[in-house]
């Protein structure tokens, strides 16, 4: 039903059950703010969106009062509203005072100078000069782990910070003590916020009380160039603006994108920033009598060109780490077909997913936004909460609006909802696909049922069977139930894999997966070994290979290496990758890579000249419609197509042998899952904090 | 003056026995089947008729705001009792709950029978140790004679709770009330939904004050006229009247409503002290209330509207006299740290504005100012007023608005005499 209101003289229909800002806000009208916020519960409590109501002799909080309260006139007319009228100039600029009266005047040294909603709201609603002429208040700093930096003299309580906490994040260990003025924010203990998702408080916060510690006094925010980009720590692809001073990420912020990450990102896609100037591989390296030693160019290609024309294609093998792009995959790949080596394998987790069976047989098929439409999950194998922080926050938001079960098959973990631990190992699996659990009759019933599978189930070496079995339920499941809902989901950790998977980056016809390769290396069946960015496997178990490093950082893989190719992250290119539920998402070039460093596809593109066998394009553009012919998912941008339910059910139908350990988490430290966060001194210091689960201590405590 | 025979509370002074046996003889639980029996309707419809304004302070009808509670509705409905009773100067509820405690309980059952609702929470001060050890004894005494609890002999279920506050005055506001009964952190919520949609856990709940709630059964038995009757058209009914300050005897006494402040001063409190013509100023309703200075008082009657036309209000009745030894400034100025103090932090205008307005007044007791500041505090007490969440805002600011409004000329004066007085120490 809609609603009539004329809002400054102008009448307008709006939706009914809105809120009175809302609709100033369909009708064009900035309504200044500072508590509210709209992925947050309304407090109400800063005064400044007061606007007339007529016939109302109070103003009235627009953000908390509901079209639906305002009846409309006794005649019938609709109500007026008037937000200009000099009695709401008058509130606003009295609410204005007195947000000012105890906030300090330290602007110029303030690192939210520039983008501090009071700063501006001042400048458009405030009165010229103070009329406050007695001391201002002074407020203790607080200790809110190594990211918060606190001035919380400058706090004006609009507890957007509390409620984020507690409704978001969930974790409810920030709170307002103290009453009046003398009220302050505060952790209780003085401790640092356990919490994967906690500094997203400094973004909501609309004044500095709470700024971001590793980028303290570090640069302004006019200063910055901002470019749009997509966060790769794990597979959510979370929307991210990367600013840059000159060629260095000074920080990293979010971006609203809805479907995927909403406003929010995890603390490793933000403070990841410093890891991206640390441990960097700006030279290629030859290693020569046991050492690595600086190479040009010149000397390290024609040095990888030689071992790959000259070694037998089933003794050449590559591996794609989690980091890299569709386009160095598709090139790597069509290098290495060219020349007949079907050992390429994307899953360095050792996944046991098989793109053969359809694309539905690894998507998060339901997509991230119908979380919210979902009434029964089913966690298998899985910690959202570390493997993708903010899709968990997503069904942390399902879950507090209540009607859904959610049930947990894997390692007991603190998810921040209530979740039914129904047990660990598969033999839990095997019964709720029997219908022998009371979960089973929960899925029956569910009109929107998920199973979401991890990593941590699918990464056992009887990872197929495991899937196939977590298939079968979601297909029970959506058995009879509505035709456009896919309930089968899985829960990735690489932002590289979806793309891998749908660039067919996996053994070929007789070609070896990981574990494969690596026991060929180990026995002296496979002589050369391509790392595309692969980091996470032992590499102490590569036997006598010859292995060619193509990445951007000195970590387990440049170690290891016999050749490193130094290549660019993911701010340094402009590069596709496909999040878990199947968009394909770009980065866009930020900054340049450093030293002799390259973006990757171009060093592929180098290598198969070298080795006489060019690859057919010449840039960007090409590649990419070659890419995008090879696999058409990846053209549709920004979007998501639903799989086809046939890959389900085709994964369903397979069987296998279920071996009954129990299931674990794939990520053992959620701030070291990747080389640019180990690179990190911002991880670290967090990695430290969470093993101990308490402040580091200084060297003379 | 009200006669003995049409008091309600009896045993205000606790000369007689507080238990169930001692109110049983004044006439509480007389026959309270009989007021059960007129149905919810019914009573309703005699409390609107006799037009009982709440007690508390705003002086809402009480029989209005129960009619708002929903008839059909799965939700449980709930009575909470308000006996956070914090307001400086008034004393009048835990009158009622050490002495006559049985008038309460009684008037919890029948209200809560009216509005449908079979729990009771009485919320009580902090600080009220003994009142609420009584009022404890009194329910225990009920639900023992089967009069309240399940099955009781008056056929509706009826289970009521005494909860005790931390002794925050913002726990006297219902909805920071409501957050408090819910364990929360006590501050008020936004309204709407009020209560009488969504109150205590999300059900509907009607909040009433203690005085409002215990006069109920004697206006069920003795009928809506005969309440009606006394007191003033629209001001009807008698009302505890607290009446503390420079007067000879300090006392709490039942009057009719719309009795004259001069009357009842002498007549029950022994006058001002030093006599009618000491009087300075008198703050009518609680510390909230604007004081009014003696000119206003000479004919004033104690009613809500007749205080409303002077910009002041009733409030709870508590009167605070102040004879010509009064430092008005100071008096409002302690007024003042009082809320600041209390504010509970939640909105920006009352818990920066509280203490911007106490900051100047503590130099304006001083002289400590300049004349353009009268005007400035007035202003900062305007913008605090009506723009905040609950009522704490108004209460805070109306105090300092009926000083600048009634003794401005004293302020002046004091800015002036220390003005003169660093004059002459610089000679």
């Amino acid at each position: 039903m809609a609603k009539k209101l004329i809002i400054d003289g102008t009448e307008i229909e709006v939706e009914d059950g809105i809120t009175l800002l809302q609709a100033c806000e369909q009708a064009g009208i900035e309504v200044p703010r500072f508590c509210y916020h709209e992925r947050l519960s309304i407090a109400g409590n800063c005064r400044m969106c007061l606007v007339e109501v007529v016939g109302m002799p109070k103003p009235q909080a627009s953000c908390a009062l509901g079209v639906n309260d305002l009846p409309p006139n006794r005649d019938g007319t609709p109500k007026v509203i008037n937000t200009r009228s000099p009695m709401v100039k008058k509130a606003r600029e009295g609410v204005m005072e007195f947000l000012l009266i105890n906030h300090p005047l330290d602007c110029p040294i303030c690192d939210q100078g520039g983008e501090c909603d009071l700063q501006d709201q001042a400048m458009a609603f405030g009165k010229g000069g103070t009329r406050y002429v007695e001391n201002k208040r002074a407020v203790d700093e607080k200790y809110l782990g190594p990211l918060i930096k606190t001035m919380m003299t400058r706090c004006i309580q609009c507890t957007r910070c509390v409620r984020f906490m507690t409704e978001v994040a969930g974790v409810e260990e920030l709170g307002a003590i103290g009453r009046g003025e003398d009220m302050e924010i505060t952790t209780y203990l003085e401790q640092g916020m356990m919490s994967e998702l906690s500094a997203n408080v400094v973004d909501l916060c609309p004044v500095g009380a709470l700024t971001h510690r590793p980028w303290a006094f570090n640069a302004r925010p006019w200063e910055m160039r901002k470019t749009e980009s997509i966060d790769v720590m794990d597979a959510l692809g979370a929307a991210i603006r990367v600013d840059t001073r000159g060629r260095e990420v000074m920080r990293i912020l979010p971006r609203n994108n809805d479907a995927v990450n909403e406003e929010w990102i995890t603390d490793k896609t933000r403070h990841v920033a410093d890891g991206l100037r640390t441990q960097r591989l700006d030279h290629a390296y030859v290693r020569r009598n046991g050492r690595l030693e600086p190479a040009t160019w010149t000397e390290a290609l024609d040095l990888v060109a030689k071992k790959l024309t000259g070694t037998a294609p089933e003794r050449i093998g590559a591996i794609a780490g989690d980091l890299c792009g569709a386009e160095e995959m598709f090139a790597l790949k069509s290098l290495l077909a060219a020349r007949g080596v079907a050992n390429l394998d994307c899953r360095q987790d050792g996944a046991k997913l098989d793109p053969a069976l359809g694309r539905a047989s690894y998507l998060f098929n339901s997509a991230i936004e119908s979380i919210e439409k979902a009434d029964a999950i089913l966690l298998v194998g899985t910690n959202p909460r570390l493997e993708s922080a903010v899709l968990n926050g997503r069904i942390r938001k399902r879950w507090r609006h209540g009607g859904v079960s959610i049930g947990l098959v894997g390692a007991p973990a603190d998810l921040t909802y209530g979740a039914d631990h129904l047990g660990t190992s598969p033999d839990t699996l095997i019964e709720i696909a029997e219908g022998k659990s009371a979960f089973s009759g929960i899925l029956r019933q569910a009109q929107h049922p998920m199973v979401i599978v991890g990593m941590g189930a699918a990464a056992r070496p009887d990872g197929a069977a495991v899937l196939a079995l977590a298939a079968r339920i979601a297909r029970d499941a959506m058995a009879g139930k509505d035709a456009g809902w896919n309930a089968f989901n899985v829960l990735h950790t690489a932002a590289s894999r979806v793309g891998g998977l749908d660039l067919g980056f996996v053994p070929g016809k007789g070609g070896l997966d990981v574990p494969g390769m690596m026991a060929a290396a180990n026995e002296g069946r496979l002589d050369v070994l391509y790392l595309l960015g692969a980091d996470e496997i032992d590499m102490n178990r590569l036997g006598k290979a010859f292995v060619i490093y193509q990445g951007s950082h000195g970590d387990a893989g440049a170690h290891r290496a016999d050749v490193i190719l130094p290549g660019a992250t993911y701010t340094e290119k402009d590069a596709t990758y496909v999040n878990l539920e199947g968009r394909a998402q770009m980065t866009a070039k930020a900054a340049f890579a450093p030293g002799e460093a390259r973006e990757d596809w171009t060093i592929l593109r180098q290598l198969s000249a070298v080795m006489g066998a060019t690859l057919p394009f010449d840039d960007m553009r090409q590649l990419r419609a070659q890419m995008f012919k090879a696999a058409p998912t990846l053209a549709a941008l920004d979007s998501v197509s639903p799989a086809a339910a046939s890959g389900v059910e085709r994964l369903a139908e397979r069987t296998g042998k279920i071996e009954d350990t129990p299931f674990t988490s794939p990520i053992r430290d959620f701030y070291m899952t990747n080389p640019i966060a180990r690179a990190s001194a911002v991880m670290a210091e967090l990695s430290i904090i969470k093993a101990g689960s308490g402040r580091i201590r200084a060297a003379a405590e | 003056m009200l006669a003995d025979k049409d008091r309600i509370f009896t045993n205000l002074y606790g000369f007689h026995d507080w238990r169930l046996a001692g109110a049983r003889s004044r006439g509480a639980w007389d026959n309270t089947k009989a007021l059960i029996d007129l149905g919810q309707d019914g009573i309703i419809n005699e409390v609107k008729a006799s037009g009982l304004r709440g007690r508390g302070g705003a002086g809402f009808p009480t029989g209005l705001k129960w009619s708002f509670m929903p008839k059909n509705d799965p939700r449980p409905s709930y009575l909470v009792v308000n006996a956070d009773e914090s307001e400086p100067g008034s004393c009048k509820d835990r009158e009622i709950m050490r002495h006559d405690p049985h008038l309460l309980v009684e008037g919890c059952l029948v209200a809560s029978f009216a509005m449908r609702a079979h729990a009771c929470y009485i919320y009580v001060r902090g600080e009220f140790i003994r009142e609420r050890e009584h009022l404890q004894a009194a329910i225990d005494e009920a639900y023992a004679a089967k009069l309240i609890g399940k099955d009781n002999i008056h056929g509706w279920d009826f289970d009521c709770y005494v909860h005790h506050g931390a002794g925050a005055y913002i726990c006297g506001e219902e909805t920071a009330l409501l957050e408090s009964l819910e364990g929360k952190k006590g501050q008020p919520r936004l309204k709407p939904p009020f209560p009488a949609n969504s109150g205590l856990y999300g059900a509907p709940t009607t909040v009433n004050n203690v005085e409002s709630i215990a006069v109920v059964p004697t206006i069920l038995r003795r009928g809506a006229t005969w309440f009606s009757a006394l007191g003033k058209p629209n001001n009807t009914g008698t009302k505890l009247f607290q009446i503390s300050g420079h007067v000879e005897r300090p006392c709490v006494v039942e009057e009719e409503m719309g009795i004259p402040l001069r009357e009842l001063l002498e007549k029950h409190a022994g006058g001002v002290r030093g006599g009618w013509d000491n009087l300075l100023a008198v703050i009518p309703g609680g510390s909230s209330m604007p004081c009014l200075p003696k000119e206003m008082c000479d004919d004033l009657t104690m009613d809500f509207d007749s205080l409303s036309k002077l910009k002041s209000g009733l409030g709870t009745a508590a009167i605070i006299v102040m004879d010509k030894s009064t430092d008005i400034i100071a008096a409002i100025r302690r007024i003042a740290y009082f809320y600041k103090h209390e504010s509970c932090g939640q909105c920006t205008p009352c818990r920066e504005g509280t203490g911007w307005m106490w900051r100047v007044l503590e130099r304006m007791e001083r002289g400590d100012a300049e004349l353009e500041e009268i005007d400035l505090l007035f202003d900062v007490s305007k913008q605090v007023e009506g723009h905040t969440i609950c009522a704490l805002g108004d209460a805070a600011a109306w105090p300092v608005q009926g000083l600048l409004r009634n003794f401005r000329p004293v302020i002046e004066q004091r800015i002036k005499d220390r003005k003169r007085g660093l004059a002459v120490a610089a000679e």
